[in-house]
């Protein structure tokens, strides 16, 4: 495992945000999604290595050209990440309600 | 089942919402937050104890508490300013993890009665960066991975 291609890492650079949002509709070229952003070419083929790289676009070869899309398992694996945060508040929430109800009782 | 705490994490802001509704009078909702004792029995899990070392609940007072795992050792110290304390309706605290680089944050908790036996508490919290607001809403996350890890590790271990 490349953990320099961190999932959390990579979706914190806002131009790279902007290109998953491009590629969730269709597949794109390189070429294609480039045209969309002011910044040079080389650059956007960076963000596009550092997206595939850790896995969260996929490369497909069509005839001559290379089509980037999205791979949705790898999003979900970001979706989730906040569960684990989610998890704790609930559980120390559903045990703040048990406490107080027994507190209550006891009065 | 769904949960009933929501968190919401807006993309690129700095900040958090926590809400929740509870099935308890808004008062108890309220002692639960400004009574040491009972703050430190939901605040505690099955795997470490949390102590309130010290807590001063009172606008300008301050509070610190530790957790301690089951051989006693402390795993987690956290300490913050109150702000201010209103009671069944407001605190505003500060809250820093000690001798960790996740900086402060400012938590507004809003107290909210909905019926007589029904109330609700919105937490706003405030991160001094982006960045640190997304370390934080991970850490369970990296903690969940590397209880894996021990536990793999333990089970990989003993087949030796």
């Amino acid at each position: 495992m490349n953990l320099r291609r961190d999932v959390f890492q990579a979706i914190a650079d806002p131009t790279r945000r902007a290109i998953l949002l491009l590629v969730a509709s269709q597949s794109m070229t390189a070429g294609a999604i480039a045209s969309n952003f002011d910044t040079a070419r080389p650059t956007v083929s960076k963000h596009l290595q550092i997206l595939t790289e850790c896995e969260l676009l996929k490369q497909e070869q069509n005839g001559r050209e290379i089509y980037y899309h999205l791979n949705p398992n790898k999003m979900k694996e970001i979706a989730d990440y906040i569960e684990p945060f989610r998890n704790m508040w609930d559980d120390r929430f559903n045990k703040l309600e048990t406490i107080m109800k027994q507190y209550k009782a006891k009065k | 089942m769904e949960k009933k705490t929501k968190v919401h994490a807006e993309d690129g802001k700095q900040d958090l919402m926590i809400t929740r509704e509870f099935d308890l009078p808004l008062d108890l909702l309220f002692k639960a937050h400004a009574e040491p004792d009972l703050i430190e029995q939901w605040m505690s899990n099955p795997y470490s104890t949390t102590k309130l070392v010290k807590f001063d609940g009172r606008k300008h007072g301050s509070y610190q508490l530790q957790s301690v795992d089951g051989q006693g050792n402390v795993v987690f110290r956290a300490n913050g300013a109150i702000h201010e304390f209103i009671p069944n309706k407001k605190i505003i605290r500060t809250f820093e993890m000690e001798n960790t680089p996740f900086g402060v944050q400012l938590e507004i908790y809003e107290f909210e009665q909905l019926t007589g036996t029904t109330s609700k508490l919105t937490m706003h919290t405030v991160y001094e960066s982006l960045a640190q607001r997304d370390q934080v809403l991970k850490l369970p996350f990296a903690q969940g991975i590397s209880m894996a890890h021990d536990r793999m590790q333990e089970i990989m271990s003993k087949l030796k």
